[in-house]
């Protein structure tokens, strides 16, 4: 398929002969993948394989040492869950959400936050500071901070990791949910977990 | 909404994160008055009777100078904590926004550190006229501007506490000069020019390097 073929069909994101290098360091190394609109792609791959470095390249926090990155969009229709929560430990689960939901101009950012912290079962907790959180709790408001704006595309760096059977089963509903309406790039190390829902795999070395 | 407004909404609603961060936390502005204000009671112990009013001018300005760098080196603390700063840059803001939001803050901070230094320094050494204040305020600001970028710049690196201040000292010679200048010299309107026109070209300059600081 041509590169003009790939966009013709609609692909949110394509990368091709992607490479990635921190001073001598090669991270990543001639990866190429498509993924169309609505698609689910699970990228898997030992510790060090370069998943987080994909994803990060995909979101747009780096830029590629070498290939074509092609992501469909701008700011707003992303959203992302990295190894680090992109939160703030010393305020409120609320005034988080508030903060972003004010950045992503979310209209109705009061009512959203409500339904995702009651959604993610933060809600009792909203007004306590995140510092006071479990490593789980952190991972449920990194979560609720990635869907607030309703992106169009969710890259997910490991989002399973850290959270216990209720937390995952609510991601599981979640990802179920918007399958197949939202694009989505996920990592993890349990691609069984999600194997009903993924359209593709990428498997890096 | 017109871009304008929104620009404004985003960056104060960056800046009053960082303030109410600070009133929770407290670990920068306490640092900088217990700082300001012991150097100066240290300096006026420490210089001989008699000596000129110029030259406790330039002690004001040193103390200024290192309070300051104790806030920006702390400015960026809360967004690398939890990689918070990511999630700013992912926003679909305006990046400068960001830079715009803790320059502001940190003025804040700095010039509550001032409203304890200047009358310190009028009780310790020698009266401050109004240049000089005008003086003060003018440099702050190119310290704030310059500084937040720089101290971004040096939070994303591991040796930060040494890069901070490699990085702002020299910049902010031209400051001490124009801020000791406003507070000595007969031509005091000269020196606040001067610092006026600093001000201009260097938050120009850091308002669109901004993104390129932070990014990869």
């Amino acid at each position: 398929m041509t590169a003009l073929d790939l966009d013709e069909v609609g692909f949110v994101v394509r990368g091709q002969g992607l490479e990635k290098r921190y001073g001598r360091k090669r991270v990543l190394r001639g990866v190429s993948f498509a993924l169309p609109r609505g698609g689910f792609l699970v990228v898997t791959g030992a510790n060090g394989a370069g998943k987080t470095t994909l994803l990060r390249l995909v979101a747009g926090l780096a830029a590629p040492t070498r290939g074509v990155l092609k992501v469909t969009g701008d700011r707003r229709d992303l959203g992302f869950v990295g190894h680090e929560p992109l939160v703030y430990h010393e305020l409120t689960a609320l005034e988080n959400l508030e903060l972003f939901g004010r950045l992503y101009r979310v209209a109705d950012r009061r009512e959203r936050s409500g339904m995702l912290l009651e959604r993610f079962g933060l809600w009792d907790v909203r007004s306590d500071r995140v510092s006071s959180y479990s490593r789980g709790m952190v991972q449920r408001l990194a979560l609720c901070r990635a869907l607030l704006h309703d992106p169009a595309l969710l890259v997910l760096d490991e989002p399973f990791t850290a959270l216990d059977e209720n937390g995952a089963g609510v991601l599981d509903a979640e990802l179920a949910s918007v399958a197949g309406e939202r694009t989505i790039m996920l990592s993890t190390h349990d691609p069984a977990r999600i194997a009903t829902l993924a359209t593709d795999r990428l498997v890096l070395a | 909404m017109s871009s304008l407004t929104l620009y404004a909404s985003d960056v104060a609603a960056l800046m009053r994160k960082d303030l109410r961060l600070e009133l929770r936390a407290r670990d920068t502005l306490p640092a900088m008055l217990l700082f300001v204000l012991s150097t100066l009671v240290v300096f006026h112990f420490a210089l001989p009777t008699g000596t000129s009013d110029d030259a406790a001018y330039g002690l004001l300005w040193i103390a200024i100078v290192f309070t300051a760098l104790l806030g920006l080196a702390r400015a960026w603390a809360p967004e690398r904590e939890g990689g918070a700063l990511d999630g700013l840059v992912l926003a679909p803001c305006d990046r400068s926004a960001i830079w715009l939001g803790k320059t502001l803050a940190v003025f804040v901070f700095l010039t509550a550190a001032e409203l304890v230094a200047l009358p310190a320094f009028a009780l310790f050494f020698a009266p401050v006229d109004l240049v000089a204040i005008a003086g003060v305020v003018l440099a702050s600001v190119g310290i704030c501007a310059v500084g937040s970028l720089l101290a971004a710049m040096a939070a994303a690196s591991r040796g930060r506490e040494v890069i901070l201040p490699l990085l702002f000292l020299p910049l902010a010679i031209p400051l001490i000069v124009g801020g000791v200048g406003a507070g000595i010299s007969p031509q005091g309107a000269t020196y606040l020019s001067f610092l006026a026109l600093y001000d201009l070209i260097f938050a120009i300059l850091a308002w669109a390097t901004f993104e390129y600081v932070i990014t990869e």
